[in-house]
């Protein structure tokens, strides 16, 4: 089984432990800011795998708006234990890709971006026009319980971070697993040339449908997690555009080495973000766009690359 | 049945334009066969329609014995018949070696163990074995878009072979590679075929080519079969010295030139 136990699964491992422990130290706050590096840093890990196969997509908000709500709505509908609503919430989104998938398999390049723009404006639409969603002003999400457990405070907030990253951690593992199977290197193949694809036996528009599945799962579970983090689902938060620009942001920042780079990246983006912001609340856009033209400037294959310069340096 | 391609009265036409008719083709187990053909000639279109890229506008393809129509080039790919392409259609950031590797994994993955993790040791064996075959040994581990042309038309046809085919058509193998490696590199191809007794059609101008390694020709001149032969017979065939040979051309063109004074 060389397969499963390979540096990034040691890697992430170590990474649960740390992050495990440490949750007993850290302030509240760090543990929000954790929370929201997490839910962000899952769409982008659904962002870079379909990034491996050459498509980009400007509406991932979609998927992380429709988990985020649909935590809500389990909530409202009388639902509130966390691994069913995490479960539920996560397979509503990935039963949407799977809806979606069959029109946006069959596009490419720019269309593919924007299509899926589209189709999260279309939610964003319905989100703040349904007075039964709450409209603009959302739902509120109490805090969940936990096999009949309820918890709260600080204590809500330990269990659910350590929860979070628990389970992040086995969708990391497993997108890893999934990117080194024949499925999961059909993403270069589909990249590189759909024609080879085609006449070694294998449809490249159901290669693209798979790893959308799998990028909307990931995606929705970021979203269940982010309802919980903030305790708040509104439309401008969870599924406006700009949201979708974040994403796609913390995916250039990272770069698609590895299934770590998305969550190191968001964490660095949070922390970006949260300093900007509080230091500089007048500019601090002015300083996320200057970030990410550094990045690009300077790092175009984003921060994991860091690693290969290391690696190759000490060589 | 002994026939593994039967084609019969396939037609093709763009709007008004007719890329193929009234063509009928029987090819056998093991045969070797050329097909050759002036640019035009409708030779890439026929290959196009029998692995389903192009859908005929009337006519049967069987393939031992069942009708292919109307499939897909995967379904076609999956009953063994592959074929090769004019460009080589390889993935060109991979190495040799991954190139050959996935192609093997979606040969012999289907439904949940695509999951499975693509490298194995047991496959790394096959992929070398095969390596050996096409004797790329040395070009294992360079990215595809680094190889010579030669090597990389190999590899293309490494690729076609992964699931052992019944019936593989190439699409002008020796096209731009040089008249010293022309030789060598058919004589790696037909060996290795000839090894997994694949019956073979292909498409070539090079008459030196196709004279040295085929035993029979179909010749193609604006979308008909004017010649279906052994090899030797095709070529002193007068239609085919005239449309694709050319040796008649001077005359041709002669009699044209007089016809307009």
């Amino acid at each position: 089984m060389k397969g499963l136990f390979d540096k990034t699964f040691w890697g992430l491992t170590i990474g649960l432990i740390a992050l495990l422990i440490l949750n007993f130290f850290l302030a509240d706050w760090l543990r929000g800011i954790g929370l929201q590096s997490i839910a962000r840093g899952m769409v982008a890990l659904g962002l870079l795998v379909l990034w491996r196969t050459g498509l980009i997509s400007f509406g991932h908000a979609l998927f992380f708006g429709f988990g985020a709500y649909a935590a809500a709505l389990l909530q409202r509908i009388g639902i509130n234990d966390f691994f069913v609503i995490l479960i539920v919430g996560t397979a509503a989104s990935g039963l949407l890709a799977y809806g979606l998938g069959f029109l946006l398999r069959q596009y490419r390049a720019i269309y593919f971006a924007l299509l899926n723009l589209a189709f999260s404006m279309i939610l964003w639409g319905v989100l703040a026009n349904l007075e039964v969603l709450g409209s603009t002003d959302g739902i509120g999400v109490r805090p969940p319980s936990y096999l009949g457990i309820e918890l709260e405070g600080e204590a809500n907030q330990m269990v659910l971070f350590a929860l979070a990253i628990i389970f992040t951690y086995l969708v990391a593992v497993a997108t890893n697993l999934y990117l080194r199977s024949t499925l999961g290197y059909m993403t270069m193949a589909v990249r590189e040339n759909e024609i080879r694809v085609e006449y070694l036996g294998y449809s490249a528009e159901r290669a693209i449908h798979m790893k959308y599945i799998i990028s909307g799962l990931v995606a929705g579970f970021g979203g269940v997690v982010m309802a919980f983090a903030v305790g708040h689902v509104d439309p401008d938060s969870m599924a406006y555009w700009p949201i979708s620009g974040d994403f796609v942001f913390i995916t250039i920042l990272s770069g698609s080495g590895n299934v770590a780079a998305p969550l190191i990246g968001a964490m660095v983006y949070e922390l970006i973000r949260s300093y900007a912001f509080e230091y500089a609340p007048q500019v601090w856009q002015l300083i996320m766009g200057g970030s990410l033209l550094l990045i690009i400037m300077f790092l175009p294959d984003g921060l994991w690359s860091l690693t290969e310069r290391f690696k190759r340096d000490k060589a | 049945m002994s026939s593994v391609l039967q084609v019969t009265d396939l037609e093709k036409s763009f709007g008004g334009v007719i890329a193929a008719s009234n063509i009928n083709i029987s090819v056998g187990e093991q045969e070797i066969i050329g097909i050759i053909g002036a640019n035009g000639a409708g030779k890439t279109t026929f290959v196009n329609m029998v692995t389903g890229y192009m859908p005929p506008t009337s006519g049967s393809i069987a393939f031992m014995g069942e009708s292919i129509l109307g499939l897909q080039p995967r379904d076609i790919t999956k009953l063994g018949l592959t074929r090769t392409f004019q460009i080589p259609q390889v993935f060109l950031s991979e190495t040799v070696f991954d190139n050959l590797t996935l192609a093997f994994g979606i040969a012999e993955q289907s439904g949940w163990g695509l999951f499975i993790p693509l490298h194995t040791e047991e496959r790394t064996v096959t992929v070398d074995a095969h390596i050996e075959r096409y004797q790329i040994r040395e070009y294992r581990d360079m990215a595809a878009s680094a190889l010579p042309q030669g090597v990389r038309k190999l590899l293309d046809i490494a690729m076609a072979t992964v699931r052992r085919p019944k019936l593989l058509m190439l699409d002008e193998p020796t096209s731009g590679i040089s008249i010293e490696e022309k030789f060598g590199i058919m004589d790696i191809i037909m060996n290795a075929l000839a090894e997994e007794k694949t019956t073979v059609l292909f498409i070539e101008h090079d008459m030196e080519i196709v004279e040295r390694y085929v035993s029979r020709v179909i010749a193609f001149y604006q979308g008909e079969i004017i010649c279906d032969a052994a090899t030797a017979e095709a070529m002193q065939d007068p239609k085919v010295k005239e449309f694709v040979l050319g040796q008649d051309k001077y005359n041709a063109e002669a009699s044209g030139n007089n016809g307009h004074a």
